[in-house]
């Protein structure tokens, strides 16, 4: 018995002794993996620029997160997926023309992944401790800051180099611009248009056209448990509504109509789908408790109508997001959960 | 009919395959006991034996120190030879009496008293009393305790408790398969010394041979019902016990009796039914003695104060490169730092995990608010909040997330993707706050 005592050291820690197998760096790269349909098709239409655009995103994130945590002596977590997936989520959301030397604007996707890595992450604290969702703060950031360059869109050609694309006005443009009915004019048709759009072949930021892919991607997120259906939902479940309701005008006046615009565009639309299921979902800038994630895609979506149909930008869902990332931390102390038993229920007094 | 459950909680995987079909057979006398007169919360027993005493099995050697308490009896018939401080499973040095076998095997007084059930309640819990029973579930609570209700607190039910949610064990899975009718004679003594007339039994679905024979057992006694209920972590705990069996809901710090309900475990009800039958005291339990680390697994009907070290050696010995040892099961168990701490009443199984099975805990990651162990928490707390909270040192504020509810089963820190020690931040939260 003291040889078997002796033997052997014995690891003492605290229970439980067993764990799941989900780690952080499987959530990030299944999502990244989740995006890469939207990505794809986003490299079909916009061809040889949009792959350029977005590595430089890419390549920039992880060498700010490498840099930046080298130099706060802080753990290098370049590899958990998390600056990958920043630099992925920016360059999905910039336009393709931004590949370009004259004018010079190849610093531009550098510039913002830099701002999404280094200040709205890192120097808030790391993974985990950011308000806001980085990739988001990186493109209102340029968006603010080369308000041109960040707007010139190019027609979706299918070619993989085609550096002479020309430049033409995304759908919510003609929406907010010349109104619905000069939209479904350069479509053909409406069913043509809610084809199109269903598809991706528009103009847009390089992942955000193609809702079909994203839907794939989405389901994938679902299916895997890695998002809920609460605050996409509620994010597009608020749009499509106060889509209907206050989307419609009098081609003639100009006037607002009541319950006569049309959801299936503004849902299929400009960064719609990709802010509802993977930018307005992230862990660390979304509330935590169901209820209140309801009540923040509601907010989302509200905010991102108000923004499209009365706002200065043809497209609000960036705007929309950032300021209901202010809100989450008070959601959630808004929606605590409810502690077992707190409610008596109804056989507890026989 | 959708099975029986309460909100939240996790899968772990069960791994109750390594033991479930290892018969209980009884474990080698040992040589010696060290029986701890603290098993479990409340006042710890005075001893009522001296050195070079000689004594008996089912001799009382420690007497109950106050009104929470059961006294403890020798597991062996020798000699006392220490009295002093040993260390328990969980590290901590408690007072205990040491005992050499002489091999004899003598018992005090047995009688059996086949016309048990004729006894009135008052006489059959004072049999219980003596017999020094305790939960034998893990939290080993005085069960005399629990059967004296407060007049304005009257109970309805009795419910045991055959869940078994802890992956690897299996002793109770195996007592109900092998001691049915028992069982049920405990839950009946149990319902008549609270004068009730219903009783439940509460198996998960992962055990279909527990549930069959435990039906074949009750299908003539009035007013008991088994039922089959969810697997699910922590399905075993009283509170989502009582949930899924009754649909009533324990409030907060509140305990079963509010709600009208008694929770005993399987073990216990066959203690009870020993007890009040021949009168024997609680000197031994079944411990499940298993993991992927233990050569034979095994379980085994072991005598209170046996050492952990011995249970190892009986069971085979170790395989090669053994990690941890834990003292209880892999979610609520402790991890043992020595093996020559002894089986007390509240050991419910001995699990050895190799070297590459233990999960190290030191290279936790912040918490990325995914919400899972919100999504999860049977008691509907935020663990993510609290283990923040206590990692930044606000004590105080995590109790306004009502850090006192949580009775620590560790399914936050299980689904966790960045490996949170969760459990051991509210357990430093909840030892510098006052509730």
């Amino acid at each position: 018995m003291e040889a078997l005592k002796k033997e052997h050291e014995l690891i003492v820690t605290v229970s439980p002794h067993v764990k799941s197998e989900e780690t952080v760096s499987r959530i990030m790269w299944s999502v990244n993996l989740s995006l890469f349909p939207a990505f794809a098709m986003g490299a079909y239409f916009f061809g040889i620029k949009a792959i350029l655009v977005t590595a430089l995103c890419v390549i920039t994130a992880i060498l700010s997160e490498y840099f930046v945590q080298k130099s706060l002596k802080r753990k290098v977590t370049i590899y958990d997926g998390s600056a990958f997936l920043t630099g992925l989520l920016l360059g999905m959301n910039l336009p393709a023309s931004l590949w370009s030397f004259t004018p010079f604007t190849i610093h531009v996707p550098i510039i913002g992944s830099f701002v999404a890595v280094v200040i709205t992450k890192h120097l808030f604290g790391g993974l985990g401790y950011n308000v806001f969702n980085p990739a988001l703060i990186g493109r209102a950031f340029l968006l603010i800051s080369f308000p041109r360059v960040m707007t010139i869109w190019t027609e979706p050609t299918a070619a993989l180099f085609a550096f002479d694309a020309k430049t033409t006005a995304t759908p919510l443009g003609v929406l907010k611009e010349e109104g619905i009915g000069k939209l479904v004019e350069v479509f053909g048709d409406t069913l043509n248009l809610y084809s199109q759009l269903f598809v991706g072949h528009r103009a847009g930021s390089i992942g955000e056209t193609s809702a079909i892919a994203l839907l794939v991607g989405a389901a994938f997120l679902l299916f895997k448990r890695y998002i809920s259906w609460h605050i996409p939902l509620s994010f597009l479940g608020t749009a499509a509504l106060l889509a209907w309701v206050f989307g419609g005008k009098d081609p003639q006046t100009g006037k607002m109509l009541f319950l006569a615009g049309d959801p299936i565009i503004h849902l299929l639309s400009g960064g719609m789908l990709l802010g509802a299921f993977f930018m307005a979902t992230d862990y660390v800038t979304c509330p935590s408790v169901r209820k209140g994630q309801i009540l923040f895609g509601i907010g989302c979506g509200a905010l991102t109508m108000l923004i499209r149909l009365k706002g200065g930008y043809p497209e609000g869902v960036m705007f929309a997001i950032l300021i209901m990332n202010c809100f989450a931390p008070i959601i959630d102390r808004g929606f605590k959960t409810k502690v077992f038993g707190a409610v008596k229920t109804r056989e507890a007094a026989p | 009919m959708s099975p029986l459950t309460f909100k939240g909680g996790i899968h772990p995987p069960d791994k109750k395959d390594l033991a479930k079909d290892a018969s209980i057979r009884p474990a080698q006398t040992p040589q010696r006991v060290v029986i701890p007169l603290s098993q479990h919360v409340g006042a710890p027993c005075k001893a009522v034996v001296s050195i070079n005493q000689e004594v008996r099995k089912g001799q009382i050697i420690g007497e109950p120190g106050g009104f929470v308490s059961a006294p403890v009896h020798s597991s062996i018939s020798g000699k006392v030879v220490a009295i002093g401080e040993f260390p328990n499973a969980m590290g901590r040095m408690v007072p205990s009496v040491v005992i050499e076998n002489d091999g004899k095997e003598e018992w005090t007084i047995l009688k059996d008293d086949p016309d048990y059930s004729n006894l009135p309640p008052d006489a059959l819990k004072e049999k219980v009393k003596a017999a020094g029973i305790v939960g034998l579930g893990g939290a080993a609570f005085p069960t005399v305790v629990k059967l004296s209700p407060p007049k304005e607190k009257p109970v309805d039910t009795v419910i045991i408790n055959g869940a078994e949610c802890e992956p690897y064990l299996t002793a109770d899975y195996r007592l109900m398969v092998e001691n049915p009718r028992e069982i049920v004679e405990g839950l009946k003594i149990l319902m008549k010394i609270l004068g009730v007339n219903k009783g439940f039994v509460g198996i998960e679905d992962n055990k279909p041979e527990a549930i069959e024979k435990m039906k074949d057992a009750v299908r003539n006694e009035k007013g008991i019902e088994v039922f089959g209920l969810e697997v699910k972590y922590p399905q075993g705990a009283e509170k989502m016990l009582i949930k899924a069996t009754t649909g009533r809901e324990v409030p907060p710090r509140g305990l079963p009796m509010d709600v009208k309900v008694v929770v005993q475990n399987v073990g216990t009800a066959l203690a009870v039914y020993e007890a009040a039958r021949y009168g024997k005291p609680l000197i031994e339990r079944v411990v499940t003695v298993t993991g992927e680390g233990i050569q034979e697994p095994s379980n085994l009907m072991v005598r209170i104060g046996t050492l952990v070290s011995s249970l190892i050696e009986e069971c085979g010995g170790f395989k090669d490169g053994v990690g941890k040892v834990i003292s209880g099961g892999p979610m609520m168990g402790f991890a043992v730092a020595s093996l020559d701490v002894p089986v007390t009443k509240g050991t419910s199984g001995i699990l050895v995990i190799p070297e590459e099975g233990v999960v190290h805990a030191e290279d936790f990651e912040p918490c990325i608010r995914c919400g899972r162990c919100i999504d999860i928490c049977p008691m509907g707390l935020m663990p993510s909040m609290l283990s923040v909270l206590a990692e930044k040192g606000h004590y105080e504020e995590a109790k306004e997330y009502n850090l006192f509810d949580c009775f620590e089963c560790g399914s936050c820190a299980f689904v966790c993707p960045s490996k949170r020690p969760i459990v051991q931040l509210v357990r430093l939260a909840k030892s510098l706050v006052k509730p």
